[in-house]
């Protein structure tokens, strides 16, 4: 099936095949392999990207072909000119990840939750990214960098904008 | 000694928290998993598995699937069996294991067939055309049940039987006759049930064989590449160097890629008949239900006591599930591990401790999760006893302990099991823990609320870890020596590459490795490359697992830092146009003795070593080192769980959670705590939601994430986290080791606060993993007997 996807400001127009998930196609066809797949049962996150910027979804539990006519924003599309979105530079500053596998998906999830809620507190920051399991961290700091990268947001809104 | 991180004297790079090197490439999504790496004409390979636990294989039909356009071809064990392929010997050499079901299937999704083809759906599809005919067998699901020896699981072995050895340490007859002597005597079965490590990368392979030079390079998921490429050597008859093993990025260990998995032979077989390169990367349910699993161990815990609380004697019995194969990667010598170190961190005048280990109808594994060879069930073991022992005196758990202590005087101490700790301060380290979480205000606040009928506890963990194998004369895998390797070459303009023997799956030895050479040289560590994972580049060394990289690389690193220092010193000697005598190391730079402002920099000896040698010497500045360490390190630590749990319910929650660590010397201190934050976290899980369970027909009940729970940051606990420093005093650098400490030490510390919680009820023990049901079912039965 033929499909247009916007992906990190670029569009894309393929043909692909009906079951293509949505991660394999970023993965695969378009060369993206930040996004990573970590379980068969849209359990784990490591696959979270952003779709049409406000939406956190999991591209192992979605068709390539659901991805047509919309915007895809993939870890690979959050450092903006040269400079890494505050986010990135949080988990890095505040030692939000170890193997670093789960981190995309954590990035991404993080990115839409605060392009609804600018400055969650800790306890909803832990309810948005309780459909990201981590091995390595235990999650407190990347709790802490989400709350960094808020609270650096907040200073310069217009950081927040991405691949438009 | 035990100090304070801050009593420590100024360093150059160690003990401070630097972010870390390799972040960067990581929170750009640029890491290069497994997964990631795409060849030209690659094939993909997917397995076909065994609906059943047990069952003989009547026949395998390729036909269909090898009609499928696309696949390419399709494997079975009795293609590799004709291949001579079929058997790969376990890690310590007393067994061996199969590659692909062939006559019998051993466990639920044992894999029986490999179907390779142009694509990964291809690939499943194939899988699912294959036919096989199988004939169930009744399964044996509990080592209790494989001991009666009524059926026999492995008709490959000469013994009839399903014990696969007995082992023992320590005096049996004397630590039999204490316990029968003691005042107080307590016996507890408790199990540490079978878990799995489950890294969020799953485990995978790339083989490449190279038809026109003759060379097989294998990508793989590995935390021991040498070790790898070794084997993979030993079994194909492939020589060493034609193999080339590349560990790439590692998304998570914890144990679960340390062995060779089937989908690594068959996709390499593949590899080396096709001619392509030939990708296999498991499912998350193929990781859960076939993968290195961990403990299992049912043990039966004895400690006789004095009424005064002095423990007299110390026996633990275990019964040990292996699953189908005795593929637990233990060292020759210890077949279960280090499980000596049960008598934890308490002077037991003697102790005895023996392992019957037994084949059953499950998967094979048993050394992973974060553990050194069997530490986690060892400690579990002797901290729960400890505090089923103080109930039982109606002391208080912390106060048994502290009686009970080996005194900091006491080092190096020789444990009656048989291993020489090196250093500690228990006393101290418990002191700072109890002082942190205000130990007599909780026990103040206990009591009150006891008295209202309310459920809290506080549960305390005092533990000893054993890590760090070798020494080598001891300690080995496939007879290889568990030594450790570290090369290091500075360039004329002072930076550097470092390369180790080890593989770091989220550990961050990029950047620690570059701290200690960086404070061994006086050099900027962010001017050091490591690299590690390579086997053509990296020097030999046995892998990262059982928190063994900083205990054992970590020693190489310095030591080969120190040689570079010793050429360097007859560099700066030349330079300084002095002779080497009046030569000094200090303040990380060479200074000519008495002659204050007069030095050179290691960064002016690395140009002048290619720019301008001493005459007659050697140009150049590298170094390598091996290092085989003379002793294991003893890392410890106080933990202390603070849990209220609802009596409607039996939901617990985790209200505070406190981890003082003694590790010794510490590198980088930001981390040493992430390490420990997420150890904690692997321990929680643990206690209180992992298993890997089994119905009586031998279903594996927990075969992806939905069923086998990884916590979220929902459930998870705010940890809080202080240390104490007592240096190894054999290690280069002080150093012990900390990526298992927290695993191995929380479980029973949330296991007593639930316990210490539940104790009105009357209630002793409950197995892990503490479930909302399992609690709420234990609390029910214990109140129906009170009424």
């Amino acid at each position: 099936m033929k499909i247009a996807v916007t992906v990190n400001g670029e569009r894309y127009e393929r043909d692909v095949e009906p079951r293509t998930l949505l991660a394999y196609f970023l993965r695969e066809d378009l060369g993206l392999t930040g996004t990573h797949v970590g379980c068969d049962s849209s359990s784990c996150g490591c696959c979270v990207v952003a779709m049409d910027g406000d939406r956190a979804v999991k591209s192992c539990t979605m068709f390539a072909v659901q991805a047509d006519g919309h915007e895809i924003t993939t870890v690979e599309g959050l450092e903006q000119g040269g400079k890494l979105h505050p986010l990135q530079q949080a988990f890095w500053d505040q030692h939000g990840l170890q193997c670093g596998y789960c981190t995309p998906g954590m990035l991404m999830t993080s990115y839409v939750l605060l392009k609804h809620q600018p400055a969650p507190n800790e306890a909803e920051i832990r309810e948005a990214i309780a459909g990201n399991l981590c091995r390595c961290t235990g999650y407190q700091n990347i709790v802490k960098a989400i709350q960094q990268a808020s609270t650096e947001l907040a200073a310069e809104p217009a950081a927040a904008a991405v691949g438009s | 000694m035990a100090t304070t991180t801050d009593d420590l004297p100024a360093r150059h790079s160690l003990g401070k928290s630097m972010k870390r090197k390799e972040d960067p490439r990581f929170i750009r999504g640029k890491g290069r998993y497994l997964d990631d790496i795409v060849l030209p004409h690659m094939l993909y390979l997917a397995l076909v598995h065994s609906p059943y636990p047990h069952a003989r294989i009547k026949s395998i039909d390729k036909s269909k699937a090898l009609a499928l356009p696309g696949v390419k071809a399709v494997i079975t064990g009795e293609d590799l069996d004709a291949a001579k392929l079929e058997w790969l010997p376990t890690f310590h050499g007393y067994d061996k294991q199969m590659v692909l079901a062939f006559g019998k299937a051993l466990y639920q999704y044992q894999e029986v067939a490999g179907v390779v083809a142009t694509s990964r759906e291809i690939a499943s599809d194939g899988a699912e055309l294959v036919e096989v005919e199988y004939e169930p067998l009744d399964p044996l699901v509990t080592p209790f049940q494989a001991r009666e020896d009524k059926i026999i699981l492995r008709d490959d072995r000469e013994s009839k039987t399903n014990h696969i050895y007995h082992w023992e340490v320590g005096d049996k007859a004397k630590a039999e006759g204490e316990l029968d002597g003691s005042a107080v005597r307590i016996k507890e079965r408790i199990l540490s049930p079978r878990c799995h490590p489950a890294p969020l990368e799953p485990c995978g392979v790339l083989a490449d064989m190279n038809k026109a030079t003759g060379r097989l390079t294998v990508y793989m998921t590995s935390q021991a590449p040498h070790v790898h490429r070794t084997a993979f050597s030993l079994v194909t008859g492939i020589p060493e160097d034609k193999i080339h093993v590349i560990s790439p990025d590692v998304g998570g260990g914890f144990g679960n890629k340390v062995p060779v998995y089937p989908g690594y032979v068959v996709a390499t077989v593949a590899s080396v008949i096709i001619g392509v390169p030939v990708k296999w990367v498991e499912s998350r349910t193929e990781n859960l239900t076939t993968t290195g699993f961990a403990r299992d161990y049912h043990m039966d815990v004895e400690i006789g006591a004095t009424k005064e609380g002095k423990v007299t004697a110390l026996k633990v019995s275990t019964v040990a599930d292996h699953g189908a194969f005795d593929a637990a990667a233990d060292p020759r010598k210890y077949p279960a591990g280090m499980f000596g170190i049960v008598t934890g961190s308490y002077d037991f005048p003697t102790a005895f401790a023996e392992v019957d280990a037994y084949f059953t109808n499950k998967a094979p594994g048993g050394i992973a999760y974060r553990c050194s060879f069997r530490v986690t069930e060892a400690s579990f073991a002797i901290e729960r006893g400890m505090d089923i022992l103080a109930r039982k005196l109606d002391m208080d758990p912390v106060e048994l302990r502290r009686r009970n202590f080996i005194k900091k005087e006491q080092f190096p101490y020789p444990s009656p099991l048989g291993f020489v700790y090196d250093s500690g301060d228990y006393e101290a380290t418990t002191q700072k823990a109890l002082d942190i979480i205000g130990y007599d205000e909780l026990r103040k606040e206990q009591a009150e609320k006891r008295k209202s009928g309310e459920l809290m506890g506080i549960g305390v963990s005092t533990f000893t870890e054993i890590v760090g194998a070798g020494p080598g004369k001891h300690f080995d895998i496939l007879g290889i020596k568990m030594f450790d390797s570290a090369e290091i070459r500075i360039h004329p303009t002072g930076s550097g590459i470092v390369r180790a023997g080890t593989r770091h799956q989220g550990q961050g030895h990029e950047t620690t490795w570059a701290q200690i050479v960086a404070e061994e040289l006086g050099l900027d560590p962010q001017e050091l490359l490591v690299e590690e994972g390579d086997t053509d580049t990296a020097p030999y060394g046995l892998g990262t697992y059982a928190s063994r990289s900083t205990p054992v690389a970590g020693g190489a690193l310095a030591l080969a830092a120190r040689r570079i220092r010793e050429k360097g010193k007859k560099i700066a000697a030349h330079l300084l146009e002095a002779s080497e005598n009046d030569v000094e190391w200090k303040d990380y730079k060479f200074n000519l003795k008495g002659v204050p402002g007069k030095s050179v920099t290691m960064k002016e000896v690395a140009f002048a070593a290619y720019t301008n040698p001493p005459p007659d010497s050697e140009p150049g500045l590298e170094a390598t080192y091996y290092y085989d360490p003379p002793n294991l390190t003893f890392p410890n630590g106080s933990y202390i769980a603070v849990v209220d749990v609802d009596r409607e319910t039996g939901a617990v929650i985790v209200r505070r959670f406190l981890a003082v660590d003694d590790c010794g010397v510490v590198i980088n201190p930001m981390i040493v705590e992430g390490q420990i934050h997420g150890g904690l976290t692997e321990g929680f899980a643990m206690a209180f939601m992992q298993e890997i369970a089994f119905d009586e027909s031998g279903n594996n009940l927990n075969t992806n994430f939905t069923e086998y729970l990884v916590p979220t940051a929902l459930e998870t606990p705010h940890w809080e986290t202080a240390n104490t420093v007592t240096p190894s005093p054999h290690h280069p650098i002080g150093a012990k080791g900390v990526g298992e400490s927290p695993n191995v030490g929380s479980p029973q510390a949330f296991v007593n606060a639930v316990m210490d919680a539940l104790a009105p009820l009357g209630i002793t023990h409950i197995d892990m993993p503490l479930t909302r049901e399992k609690v709420w079912r234990a609390i029910r039965d214990a109140e129906a007997k009170v009424s």
